[in-house]
């Protein structure tokens, strides 16, 4: 042992260290590449005036100062973004939580079937279309018509293109489509968690399982905890898509516009790449705030 | 190396197996007993609806797809009439159907494959490596997963334009080589369950850096592979290029399943085919890697 451990020593690090080189450089040039080149040159384009076919001018800060002062749709994107993120994120994250731990208790064959039901959504792909044909505003409509045969309503609601619904329903959508990768992280993270822990916990006076999920459960899965915020985070704030297919846009009286759906607004249809761009990193300045928030939180977990 | 983990984790093992009988994990009241199991039939129902509808229009004739008032489930005359026209909706491409298959197979195996692998291997760098710059470069890695895809889009075409990339199987793979997601995953994993204490041990039996990942890392961090198997599968298998792929010989088969959906109401059946069709792959992939994530964790034993 002591001889291999000096010859080990004797030879010099880089050589020692140049499969940790090897095996992270085709990660490190692809994302360099393909990720945070275009990101640098996203944010540089947020300084300048391009439409895709003209000429770059550069006009510092004047995107950012139009969204703030000069930018109707802005203020309304922006606080229809931020509700949804606080509704749907927190939300979202305890719902793929509580149900990876609801069914890890289950055989191995129950939980797998389960865990394919939640999971469905996710399977299917772009499944909004169920949601139109729920939610249509005739009378085929599931809900029209269930609500016209019980005679609640005399006329279908047109739902989709109704302000004081749509967001509702958004946001209904947003977590049933919310059972994704998180879920599945919970469920093997949870499935790894040491069962001596309980047991000692029980002899520490750990009286129930409330306890039990707080001074064992929580602090063992952190890591898959921040995974699954941040994943949460990703997909309550960038929402854009899934708003646009319901509510179609722009949304009547923009009730149900977001950051994401006003910036592909700009940047498909007005072809505003700069001005695009510094939506975009005022949306990530915004995600990232809430990261270290979510960080500071996770960190108290089982104090 | 084999060994070495036996000798690492035997003894917990055994004594974890010995007393697991033994131990009173605590129940639940009975009210929380109906709750639990009302929510998550519930949640279960309303998760896995779209899928029953779609599985069920695709088998209905069209005047049943458009019944007043709608049914959800109910076939009354069940017809193969969707599938079966499928053929002829899709025998007057230029290029034979089997190319489009071929290309979304090979495209969805291999980029699972490499995204995985190489997600796999940086995440370990950064987790254990201890190189310079690791904690920055997750740093950045954490930051880079929350920026807006969407005006990456021009950036990213130029970049492959350069490259010479455009209209190449290149730009359905390479791009996932980049995934953050993948490396944020398997490094948060890598950090909670493979313990310091045994890369010293198989660092002082002079194991080299790839050996104690084939042999020690993988095996370990099993569970999390196939979930991330599972996820990349269904994200490349319903990938479509946009504005980067041009040769027809190039095309997935999501891209000439969409000439299908894409005509109009008539063809709502052959849609709903169209869909159940593509869901298969996908859903026989999670079917096989979730019954191995189930294998590996109960044979793996490895409780630290």
């Amino acid at each position: 042992m002591d001889k291999k451990l000096n010859s080990k020593l004797s030879k010099s690090e880089f050589t020692r260290k140049l499969p940790l080189y090897i095996m992270i450089a085709p990660f490190l040039i692809a994302f360099c590449v393909f990720t945070v080149i275009p990101i640098f040159s996203s944010i540089i384009l947020s300084f300048f005036s391009y439409d895709m076919v003209g000429k770059f001018d550069f006009i510092g800060l004047d995107n950012y100062f139009r969204m703030i002062m000069d930018d109707d749709v802005f203020p309304i994107a922006f606080k229809n973004t931020l509700l949804f993120a606080i509704v749907t994120g927190p939300l979202g994250f305890m719902l793929s939580f509580v149900l990876a731990w609801f069914i890890n208790e289950f055989s191995p064959k129950v939980r797998t079937f389960l865990s394919f039901l939640f999971y469905a959504p996710a399977l299917v792909g772009n499944a909004y279309f169920i949601w139109k044909i729920i939610f249509s505003g005739d009378s085929y409509g599931y809900i029209n018509s269930f609500l016209l045969s019980l005679g609640l309503i005399t006329e279908p609601i047109i739902w989709l293109k109704d302000a004081s619904y749509i967001m509702t329903i958004i946001v209904i959508v947003q977590l049933w489509q919310s059972m994704g990768v998180s879920f599945l992280a919970n469920i093997s993270g949870l499935q790894n968690i040491n069962g001596e822990l309980y047991e000692a916990g029980s002899i520490d006076g750990i009286r129930n399982r409330w306890q039990e999920l707080w001074y064992i459960t929580f602090p063992s899965m952190k890591n898959i905890l921040l995974f699954s915020a941040v994943m949460q985070i990703q997909a309550s704030f960038a929402a854009g898509t899934v708003a646009v297919e319901l509510a179609g846009f722009p949304s009547v009286n923009h009730a149900a516009d977001t950051i994401v759906a006003h910036m592909m607004d700009v940047g498909t249809v007005r072809y505003e790449m700069g001005y695009a761009s510094a939506i975009a990193v005022f949306l990530f300045g915004m995600m990232a705030i809430a990261r270290i928030v979510i960080g500071k939180l996770l960190d108290m977990i089982g104090k | 190396m084999k060994s070495l983990l036996k000798r690492f984790f035997k003894r917990d093992k055994v004594k974890y197996q010995r007393e697991a009988s033994a131990v009173k994990r605590f129940t639940r009241s009975k009210v929380g007993n109906v709750f639990y199991f009302l929510f998550l039939g519930a949640f279960g129902l309303f998760s896995v609806l779209p899928l029953i509808y779609c599985v069920t229009s695709s088998f209905k004739p069209l005047d049943e797809i458009m019944i007043f008032p709608p049914r959800l489930i109910l076939v009354l005359r069940p017809t193969f009439e969707n599938y079966l026209s499928l053929p002829n909706l899709l025998s007057n491409l230029k290029i034979p159907l089997s190319r489009y298959i071929t290309n979304s197979v090979f495209v969805s195996v291999i980029t699972t494959a490499l995204y995985v692998f190489v997600s796999a291997m940086a995440a370990f760098v950064l987790a254990k490596g201890k190189l310079k710059g690791s904690k920055v470069i997750f740093l950045i890695v954490q930051f880079a997963l929350l920026y807006t895809s969407y005006t990456l889009a021009v950036p990213q075409y130029l970049v492959f334009s350069k490259l010479n990339l455009i209209d190449t199987y290149g730009v359905y793979i390479l791009p996932y080589l980049a995934s953050t997601m993948g490396v944020f995953l398997m490094k948060q994993y890598i950090d909670g369950y493979v313990p310091n204490a045994l890369m010293e041990a198989a660092e002082i039996d002079g194991a080299g850096y790839f050996r104690i990942f084939f042999q020690i890392i993988i095996p370990i961090v099993k569970p999390c592979l196939l979930t991330l198997t599972l996820f990349g599968f269904r994200d490349v298998w319903s990938a479509v290029p946009q504005g980067t792929i041009f040769s027809e010989q190039l095309k997935n088969l999501p891209q000439v399943m969409a000439q299908v959906t894409a005509g109009g109401i008539a063809r709502s059946g052959s849609a709903m085919a169209v869909t159940v069709i593509m869901m298969i792959p996908p859903i026989l992939v999670y079917m096989i890697s979730q019954s191995n994530v189930v294998e590996a964790m109960s044979s793996a034993g490895i409780k630290e």
